[in-house]
């Protein structure tokens, strides 16, 4: 199931990860256990439907969330049990994030949003150089406000790879984008895969985008349904919704 | 700079309006604090300067005559450190071109040489040259009323005699730093002068030609006071002593130590209402800057910034303002100081006054200020650092609503669903609203305390000389008289009523308290000086016991029907048992009070008078005066139109350009309040009321939701701010009981209508205001922009 022919070594494994929330009075279980592993620079994409788990898993990789239960290694890492600044510091180092929502900060400018993360990054590329790898170094001094949404959502994923982080989580990054436009954003998270080999988990609902992946990993009720990998895989201007 | 630090700036220039506000407060407290620590600095450090320089001495006695020798004797007293005799007379002046009668003290100096204690200041000329009989120094403050110079001159009577004297210098005394006449609260230059003369010039013109009338005395280290005065007493008893005492019945160290308390409760009390309004502004715009900035924070998290860069972050922010505001409050506060360290110069004279900042206070001010700052921010610091980065990703949740009385009675049910709206939010945010509530009241509170002191010092006054003083003119004469004078006084031009009184110079003694006093002996209905009780009422003088003011009976700790020790400080020195038989209830002076007969009694003499009232016609004043003047007996004559404008312009000067400040300040501080709290619930509310508008409400209906929310909060905050204001007048007028005056309670329906008004107008401004917002509401980018 995991065999993979370039037979490349695990960067992330999870064992028995379980998530309870507790709303309330009621316990909701968003993860029930869930065993996964992720491979140095492969493009994983991870379907379910809402309630799935899959932001759950997503935050919890990220560092972002702890899981109640389970455990789950970055590469000689131990991240569960981890304490906040532990999390901190790899969240800070290692990972980058991209939101549905894009997430900028409506007082900085494109160049700015991306500063703000290889301000604190130890090896980061310039913020315009990462700007560029996404095709905005048009809009460099633009207010997100002045933005499309493809764009912010460029500037997110500049904002994400600028510090060269090894992992890159991707929350419905198409989610609040027509097609033309998330295919475009798509291409970006596709061609930082390629050139930086950054490892990279794109969340989504929507079933097509699945085609471009290495893998796709399918959750369901808080637990891995199906893993599969793509033989062929499609380049996003292929892909069509 | 780092993207974090220039997303401070742009938030700040963002939230410029909400900045401005607050810092006009914090600088207010700032401000306020300045004052009252500078001009406490001021004073406290001058007048310590001054004493220690000029070796101002603790313990003053006054005989009626003692030999120079007993000097010797008195020196020998264990504690003793240092003994200086001298002579004091009062004495009556003239100068040129100036009509109004002048009175004043002579003091006298060693020949040739400063005294050993109250050295003078010299601020021009010289001491009167050795062996000079012609030559008197004069105090500074009488030569600036006069524009006198060395070498002018003066005519002095001296024992009913006119002699012609040089200004030889000019001088300032650590005795006189606040100079006023023995009667008087407020210093009158023009017409009360201090002299120095040569020691054995002054004494052969009173005939005390090696003997002394006055000591003073300075303690050794350890000492203590209340034993070498009752050694002094014993020794200077035979010779007409009627008690030493120390420095704290010096008028002028009494006002300065008046003066000293009044700025401590100052420096306590106004910076910190301010400072805390400040604080509770900043909790509440900090509280809705990190709600709205979650999902940054929760980015920021995410990107691996650690909690203390975002606590920095954020209180960087708060930092900032209160920079701005203490930067205000420092540059406000110098250009007060200076103002009032000039009006502190009127009243009280030093040879140099410690003006200079002390850094100590600026790092005080910005230290409370902080403080203050910090306790309003950093439940909202905590609360962003503690949020968990990826459930800030997530818009908040509907807040959870319940069916409250507005659903189910009858009256709610009948309510607009824009005024349901209102009560809900009022209801839902039940701590918020009660801290906006309490926000505006407090401002509301601050405006009755402003418009109280006002008021209240108004009628202080009126009462005083409408219903206390209703003489025009107050004699006094230079030593007890037969009341057969009064006949004479009635006979001269002008005069429509007469009255004669008694005053006899004692010591009030209740167990361990005792307050040097004077008891008045009047009438018992006297005319033309009221004894009134709290409702302003005229109050008889009763056949037997003593009246006094309410406040010195509480610093006596007496109550009506208490005995009282009076110590007689005038001719032989008894100590008889009067019974406090009732409370007076003036607002300026202390005093006791008897009949005049039973005065006349206990002092074992015929119906003799210390002075008269006058009530006379203003057109045959002059003639009046002059006539007054030339009488030999009288040793002073008092104007009371003059002491009341006199009193109105110290008032004018002080209390109420502090009050005015405090005024402008409140209604400032109510406005950034209403403005603040109006532009968040605006911020707040921007998705709701675009929602509205697209589902068909009218701008005026769903401007209500915002308006009436304003509105009705305003409206419950003014009781509890009268509520609030009666009580800090109440307190502040506790607080400014003293000597010299005490601030009636006093409170008036203008007040409580003035406070009212601001309020509502300050909300009326911010509602216009947010008004233009809404107008400008651009519904389509309201509903896209995910909070």
């Amino acid at each position: 199931m995991s065999s993979v022919s370039r037979k490349p070594s695990a960067i992330f494994e999870a064992r028995g990860l379980t998530k309870v929330y507790q709303m309330g009075e009621v316990a909701i279980h968003a993860l029930r256990g869930v065993d996964l592993e992720l491979h140095d620079g492969e493009l994983v994409v991870m379907l379910g439907a809402s309630g799935s788990g899959k932001s759950t898993l997503l935050n919890i990789m990220g560092g972002l969330d702890v899981a109640s239960d389970g455990r789950l290694r970055y590469r000689d890492q131990v991240l569960s049990g981890a304490s906040e600044s532990e999390l901190t510091r790899f969240r800070r180092d290692h990972v980058g994030f991209v939101f549905q929502f894009y997430n900028l900060i409506p007082s900085l400018t494109a160049r700015e949003n991306v500063a703000v993360a290889t301000d604190i990054a130890r090896d980061p590329m310039r913020p315009e150089d990462a700007l560029e790898l996404v095709g905005l170094s048009e809009r460099l001094d633009h207010f997100p406000s002045q933005l499309s949404g493809g764009e912010q959502q460029r500037v997110a994923i500049a904002r994400a790879i600028a510090k060269r982080p090894m992992v890159l989580m991707c929350d419905e990054p198409t989610g609040a984008l027509d097609s033309e436009t998330g295919i475009r954003v798509l291409e970006a998270i596709e061609y930082i895969n390629r050139e930086l080999a950054t490892t990279t988990v794109i969340i989504t609902h929507n079933e097509v985008i699945g085609r471009m992946a290495h893998r796709v990993v399918r959750l369901s009720d808080g637990r891995v349904a199906d893993i599969h990998v793509n033989d062929q895989r499609a380049s996003p201007s292929e892909l069509v919704w | 700079m780092t993207a974090l630090n220039r997303k401070l700036w742009r938030d700040l220039a963002g939230l410029k309006g909400q900045v401005a506000a607050i810092a006009v407060v914090i600088a207010a407290g700032v401000m306020t604090l300045m004052i009252a620590v500078t001009s406490l600095d001021a004073i406290r450090l001058s007048m310590e300067r001054f004493y220690a320089s000029h070796q101002l001495a603790e313990i003053w006695a006054t005989v009626t005559r003692a030999p120079e020798a007993l000097a010797e004797r008195l020196g020998e007293i264990p504690g003793i450190d240092r003994i200086e005799t001298r002579v004091v007379a009062p004495i009556r002046l003239e100068v040129a071109d100036y009509a109004d009668p002048i009175r004043g003290q002579i003091l006298s100096i060693p020949d040739g040489r400063q005294p050993a204690l109250n050295r003078l200041a010299l601020r021009a000329g010289s001491p009167p040259e050795s062996g000079r009989a012609d030559q008197v120094v004069v105090s500074e403050p009488f030569a600036q009323a006069h524009d006198l110079r060395p070498g002018d001159e003066l005519r002095v009577i001296i024992r009913g005699r006119f002699e012609r004297l040089r200004i030889s210098g000019i001088a300032l005394s650590p005795e006189f730093i606040y100079q006023v006449g023995p009667n008087d609260l407020l210093p009158d230059y023009a017409r009360y002068a201090v002299l120095w003369m040569n020691r054995r010039a002054l004494g052969n013109a009173f005939g005390l030609d090696g003997a002394f009338n006055s000591v003073l005395a300075s303690l050794q280290a350890g000492a203590r006071s209340e034993q070498v005065i009752e050694h002094m007493d014993r020794i200077l008893a035979p010779y007409g002593g009627i008690g030493a005492h120390g420095r704290d019945d010096l008028m002028s160290h009494r006002m300065l130590s008046e003066e000293i308390a009044q700025l401590k409760i100052m420096a306590v009390v106004l910076p910190g209402v301010f400072l805390a309004v400040s604080g509770f502004l900043l909790s509440v715009l900090m509280g809705r800057i990190v709600q709205t900035q979650r999902q940054q924070i929760a980015v920021l998290k995410a990107f691996g910034y650690r909690n203390r860069e975002l606590a920095g972050h954020y209180a960087g922010l708060t930092a900032l303002i209160v920079a701005v505001g203490v930067v205000l409050g420092i540059g406000l506060g110098l250009w007060a100081g200076e103002a009032i360290a000039t009006l502190y110069a009127q009243y009280f004279r030093f040879p140099e006054t410690v003006t200079r900042l002390q850094p100590r206070v600026v790092v005080l001010a910005v230290a409370v200020s902080a403080l203050a700052a910090g306790f309003g921010t950093f439940r909202a610091v905590a609360r962003a650092v503690r949020l968990p980065p990826a459930e800030a990703m997530r818009p908040p949740a509907p807040e959870n609503f319940r069916q409250g009385w507005i659903g189910r009675s009858r009256l709610g049910r009948s309510l607009a669903q824009t005024t349901r709206m209102v009560l809900r939010n009022l209801d839902r945010h039940r701590f918020k609203s009660a801290m906006t509530l309490l926000g505006i009241a407090l401002s509301a509170s601050l405006l009755v305390l402003g418009s109280f002191q006002f008021n209240a010092v108004q009628h202080m006054i009126d009462l005083q000389y409408r219903k206390v003083l209703r003489m025009d003119t107050h004699l006094s004469f230079i030593e007890p008289t037969s009341r057969r004078v009064l006949t004479e006084l009635s006979a001269l031009p002008g005069v429509q009523h007469v009255e004669g009184y008694r005053q006899v110079p004692v010591r009030l003694v209740n167990g361990h308290l005792s307050e040097r006093n004077a008891i008045v002996g009047l009438p018992e209905h006297p005319r033309l000086r009221g004894l009134i009780d709290g409702d302003g009422q005229p109050i008889a003088v009763p056949a037997d016991g003593l009246l006094m003011t309410r406040f010195l009976a509480e610093q006596l700790n007496l109550r009506a029907g208490d005995p009282v020790t009076v110590e007689i400080r005038e001719g032989s020195r008894r100590h008889v048992e009067v019974r406090l038989a009732g409370l007076v209830d003036e607002p300026l002076g202390l005093s006791a009070y008897m009949r005049i007969e039973r005065l006349n009694a206990l002092m074992r003499e015929g119906p003799a008078v210390s002075g008269a009232w006058l009530m006379s016609d203003a057109q045959a004043r002059p003639e009046l005066y002059e006539r007054l003047w030339e009488a030999p007996r009288v040793a002073a004559i008092g104007l009371i139109a003059e002491a009341e404008d006199g009193l109105r312009n110290y008032m004018d000067d002080t209390v109420l350009t502090m009050m005015a400040v405090l005024l402008v300040l409140a209604g400032s501080i109510t406005f950034a309040l209403v403005y603040n709290n109006a532009r968040i619930a605006f911020a707040e509310r921007v998705r709701e009321l675009a929602t509205l508008r697209v589902l068909g409400f009218s701008r005026t209906q769903v401007g209500w939701v915002l308006v009436g929310e304003i509105l009705l909060l305003t409206l419950l905050a003014i009781p509890v701010g009268w509520l609030f204001g009666t009580l800090f007048a109440w307190i502040l007028s506790l607080a400014f009981s003293m000597d010299m005056f005490r601030i009636p309670f006093h409170i008036d329906h203008q007040t409580y209508a003035f406070a009212a008004t601001g309020v509502l107008l300050a909300s009326a401004l911010s509602v216009i205001l947010i008004a233009r917002r809404l107008r400008d509401l651009d519904m389509v980018t309201a509903l896209k922009g995910v909070e």
